[in-house]
């Protein structure tokens, strides 16, 4: 038994089995992670004092004969997420000092479920880029070369369970928020349906295109994740009022039967480094070795999906973020008006990443643009959900890259276009609300690299079909296993 | 910018005949729920500052909005009272802008498909006139905090420090916009006496100005009488009572022809007003106006509401004030004061409704009612309806008073004691002795009586001092003890001192 190692389910049931208690987890974890976060730095705030309150409660509630889904087993928090006590702050100055006075539905939910909270995860300020690399309060390195960025918006948490520094975290995808970090970490992330999962407590960037879905180094961990944290919820008006389909019990070991849409707009041939293209002509191979029927299928939308994402995401975060000014908690830097705090404290508050998309917000939802930008991409969001449900017609799930390049190196993406693009495979996916993750899938080393650099298939299937997304996605790993081919880098015990 | 007081006196009648109003009312009304329109918050007024909130209502990252059930219906059952159409569909859009008392930054509102769309508010002015005018539409919205700032005037221009109370944050909000038919401050105010006698017989609010949960603005312009366009309007706005609704009227209309008559032209802009001073000053221009960036807010899902739901709360429908005053005045003959009086009493009026059922006779009920019941109830300070004595006991004394059964002193003593006991008025003239004594034998006896006793008032009658009259009908009917019908004792002293 190793909690560091073994798996959530395997921890879940040596705790449930009083083999291992919940305390002893705890004591293994809080200095091992304070040793190697020093070098890989997912976390913003380690809660050594939480996570023992939180053994202790689980080892009390065990011993009266409760079993608990996740007793004992260590998970990692988004920072984005609110959990009572401990600083909220989305990765931004504007938040630094900020104590979360309340606890999100999820994060209630894992907790409710014996979940041990290690700690606060990195992440680019308010969920916004895709390295990581836009976090104002901290620097997230990739536990496969510590030289390299951990993909983003949720860096710490997949450098988190990449890492071994918790068994599970969670992260919220907007864009691909998950499945680039994800791919980048060696670890599988998933992205329920839009409205599977509580949004709140989750401090909001894109509204209409956050979902909250967890890491894990395996499946079935995800699926017990899943499992644990979805379903409807009273506090948010947009999670569906529908009952969750268990997915932990639907996992299945091929994919005989299975149609596997590639989209023929996504086509390999167009993946610049041919390493990568190699990668990933080798999985759909494996895919058809399981069983699975490959057809070729048409997302005509697909190229504008960026462009399509790049409005309706700023538009919402404009008004998202207009509630951080200064008044009530968070940053004030204090002017000789109101309106001169406002300016000052948001100038000081947000990072460069942040104000381009408020401004190209603003601007999209302004009098006389309204029609021309914002009300066209609605439309156009239309338009690429219904070229996935065409697509469906003729397929049960959608294969594709879950980024097109392995990990880069830090300050490798200065272009802001250039780190949108790294979304590419992701954002339609998002824009349609549909259920994705990102699965290992193999291995590259990218130019001027030394190190082999996991890389990751985008898996993604119709609304409200988890379960079947997660059964065709165990079958993938469990005969394939590239997640266990790669090691972490060896940090030095000092 | 001109705060010039224009008295009304200044403006001769032919001045004012020259040029007519268009006045268009916006309301903000107070809805009464148990909870804010988007969290679990009590609405409730007041309370120590910051007290009455919540993540959502303060806005904390992350917490999301989960719209109020009972509010959707309360806009609902205020639309169908005035015949407002119910679209299948509505949605909430964020109205966005900075303002320290909004603590999201956004006001969640309705855009281009609010809850309800149409209807007429027909109005009664306080001469009994009656007048109608259209609603554009009644949308449903959250309310702000409250800023208190620091400076000489309480207004945020030159404070060192503001504070603010998000107690009223998130308190549900009607926002009724009428379409410009009304012609005169008087209809302004007609209109919206009614709007706020309907909210509070539907419950869906209670409209206490004192507490603001009434506040309106007005878009008033002027034109030449018989014009076909309008004229360029002002937004009139902090009117927090119907006299200053009034007052601030009169006053940018009698501005307004002042402009006009010198020559000026009116800009559109928004205009406070200075209740002290007693005139509008201009606050923002149409070129500073705001962009609110209006958009669907992606934190709620449409509102679907079904034919089923609407016609559902249709049926809870009962006769509204309007409906009500109508009845009073063409049914019933009652003046429209007194039917007034009435309507603005929603129990007294049922408590009246059911007198006049019994009774048939709705002047004489009303006249009770109105008059020795209403003084009863002042006194004592217990409403009518809450009293002891019941419609079918008045209804019964007004039967007793019309047969002339009693006379009036009497059923002023009979009403005292119901009011004071309860039970049946007829019981109550019998065991009191107090039926009226209208045998013609018996009240000659005390005619005679009287005559026999003033020999010099006789003489001054029949001298031409015929006011003393009234004193010798007094003499009979205090002899009688107050029974004697009066104007049977006033007959028998007619003939008798004209025989004589």
């Amino acid at each position: 038994m190793d909690p560091i190692t073994d798996s959530a389910r395997e921890i879940a049931a040596a705790v449930n089995l009083r083999e291992i208690s919940a305390a002893e987890v705890a004591e293994r974890l809080i200095p091992h992670v304070a040793r190697l976060d020093r070098h890989i730095g997912a976390y913003l705030e380690l809660t050594p004092a939480l996570m023992r309150e939180r053994a202790a409660i689980v080892d009390r509630r065990i011993a009266a004969g409760e079993r608990l889904p996740l007793a004992g087993v260590p998970v990692a928090i988004k920072d984005n997420m609110c959990l009572t006590g401990t600083h909220t702050t989305a990765g931004s100055k504007i938040l630094r000092d900020f104590i979360a006075p309340y606890t999100a539905t999820v994060v209630q939910r894992l907790l409710d479920a014996g979940a041990l909270p290690v700690g606060k995860t990195n992440l680019d300020e308010f969920a916004m880029g895709s390295s990581g690399e836009n976090s104002a309060l901290g620097v997230t390195r990739n536990p496969y070369d510590l030289d390299r960025v951990p993909g983003g918006s949720s860096a710490g948490s997949a450098a988190a369970v990449g890492g071994f520094e918790a068994t599970l975290s969670f992260g919220s995808d907007t864009g691909g928020s998950i499945r680039e970090p994800a791919a980048f970490c060696n670890v599988v992330g998933f992205k329920p349906t839009y409205g599977r999962v509580s949004r709140y407590g989750l401090i909001a960037f894109a509204s209409s295109l956050d979902q909250i879905g967890p890491f894990a180094r395996t499946v079935a961990d995800a699926a017990l994740a899943y499992d644990t944290i979805g379903g409807h919820d009273p506090l948010d008006a947009t999670s569906v009022d529908r009952p969750l389909e268990p997915t932990a019990d639907g996992l299945r070991e091929d994919l005989h039967g299975v149609r596997v849409g590639i989209v023929k707009e996504f086509a390999l041939a167009n993946l610049a480094d041919a390493g990568v293209r190699a990668c990933y002509e080798s999985a759909y191979r494996e895919l058809a070795a399981l069983g699975a029927e490959l057809v070729e299928v048409e997302l005509p939308t697909a190229d504008y999906g960026l462009a399509t994402y790049y409005l309706i995401a700023p538009a919402e975060c404009s008004s998202n973020l207009a509630r951080f000014d200064g008044v009530r908690y968070g940053l004030r830097v204090d002017g000789d008006d109101v309106g001169e705090m406002y300016e000052r404290t948001r100038a000081a508050g947000f990072g460069p990443e942040v104000k381009r998309r408020i401004l190209i917000g603003t601007y999209a939802l302004s009098s006389g643009y309204y029609d021309a930008y914002y009300l066209k991409a609605q439309k156009a969001r239309t338009r690429v959900a219904e070229d996935f449900a065409r697509a469906f017609e003729r397929c049960d799930v959608i294969a594709s890259p879950a980024a097109a390049s392995p990990a880069f190196g830090f300050k490798a993406k200065s272009d802001p276009v250039a780190m949108y693009l790294m979304d590419y495979y992701t954002i339609p996916v998002s824009l349609a609300g549909l259920p994705a993750l990102s699965v290992p899938c193999g291995a590259v080393i990218p130019e001027g690299g030394t190190r082999p650099m996991p890389m990751g298939l985008q898996l993604a299937t119709p609304l409200f079909t988890e379960r079947a997304l997660l059964g065709y996605a165990h079958a993938y790993e469990r005969a394939t296993r590239h997640a266990e081919r790669l090691a972490p880098v060896e940090i030095a015990a000092a | 910018m001109s705060t010039t007081a224009i008295p009304r006196g200044d403006l001769t009648p032919a001045l004012l005949d020259k040029y007519e109003p268009v006045i268009g009312i916006e309301c903000h009304v107070e809805l009464k729920t148990a909870t804010k329109m988007f969290c679990g918050c009590p609405n409730v007024f007041g309370g120590e500052p910051n007290t009455n909130v919540c993540p959502v209502c303060l806005a904390l990252p992350g917490a999301l909005p989960v719209p109020n059930a009972a509010a959707i219906d309360h806009l609902i059952r205020a639309g169908l009272a005035f015949g407002a159409t119910i679209p299948v569909h509505s949605k909430f859009d964020r109205k966005n802008y900075f303002y320290p008392d909004m603590p999201k930054n956004y006001q969640i509102s309705q855009y281009d498909l609010p809850l309800t769309q149409g209807g007429v508010v027909r109005y009664w002015l306080e001469d009994g006139s009656r007048a109608e005018c259209r609603l554009t539409r009644i949308h449903l919205e959250e309310d702000t905090g409250k800023s208190t700032h620091a400076s000489a005037d309480g207004r945020l221009a030159g404070a060192t420090s503001s504070l603010v109370d998000f107690n009223r944050a998130g308190v549900p909000l009607m926002e009724c916009v009428g379409e410009p038919d009304l012609r005169s401050a008087a209809e302004a105010v007609g209109f919206l006496e009614t709007l706020a006698r309907t909210f509070r017989e539907l419950g869906v609010s209670d409209v206490k100005m004192e507490e603001g949960s009434l506040r309106c603005d007005a878009n008033v312009s002027i034109r030449l009488r018989g014009a076909a366009d309008y004229g360029t309007k002002a937004e009139i706005k902090n009117m927090n009572s119907f006299r200053s609704v009034r007052r601030a009227i009169e006053s940018e209309i009698a501005r307004q022809i002042n402009v006009l008559e010198t020559g000026g032209r009116v800009i559109q802009e928004t205009r406070g007003w200075d209740e002290s001073a007693g005139v509008t000053h201009s606050q923002r221009s149409k070129e500073q106006a705001h962009d609110y960036r209006y958009f669907p807010d992606p934190d709620l899902v449409p509102i679907d509401v079904t034919a089923e739901y609407v016609e559902q709360v249709r049926a809870t429908l009962t006769e509204l004030p309007f409906e009500r005053f109508v009845r009073y005045v063409d049914e019933f003959g009652i003046d429209s004061k007194r039917a007034t009086q009435l309507v603005d009493d929603a129990p007294l009026a049922a408590w009246f409704d059911r007198a006049v059922t019994a009774s048939q006779n709705p002047q004489a009920t009303v006249a009770f009612v109105l008059g020795d019941l209403s003084r009863l109830a002042n006194e004592s300070g217990t409403p009518v309806a809450a009293g002891k004595v019941t419609p079918d006991a008045l209804a019964e004394l007004v039967k007793l008073t019309s047969s002339n059964a009693i006379n009036s002193k009497a059923a002023k003593q009979v009403l005292e004691t119901l009011w004071n006991e309860g039970g049946s008025a007829t019981a109550l003239v019998e065991r009191e002795g107090l039926a009226q004594v209208s045998d013609r034998g018996a009240v000659e006896a005390l005619v005679d009586q009287v005559l026999a006793a003033n020999p010099k008032v006789v003489d001054d009658y029949r001298g031409g001092k015929t006011n003393v009259l009234g004193f010798l009908t007094g003499a009979v009917m205090k002899e009688s003890r107050g029974k004697a019908n009066p104007a049977l004792a006033q007959e028998l002293l007619k003939e008798k001192l004209g025989a004589g």
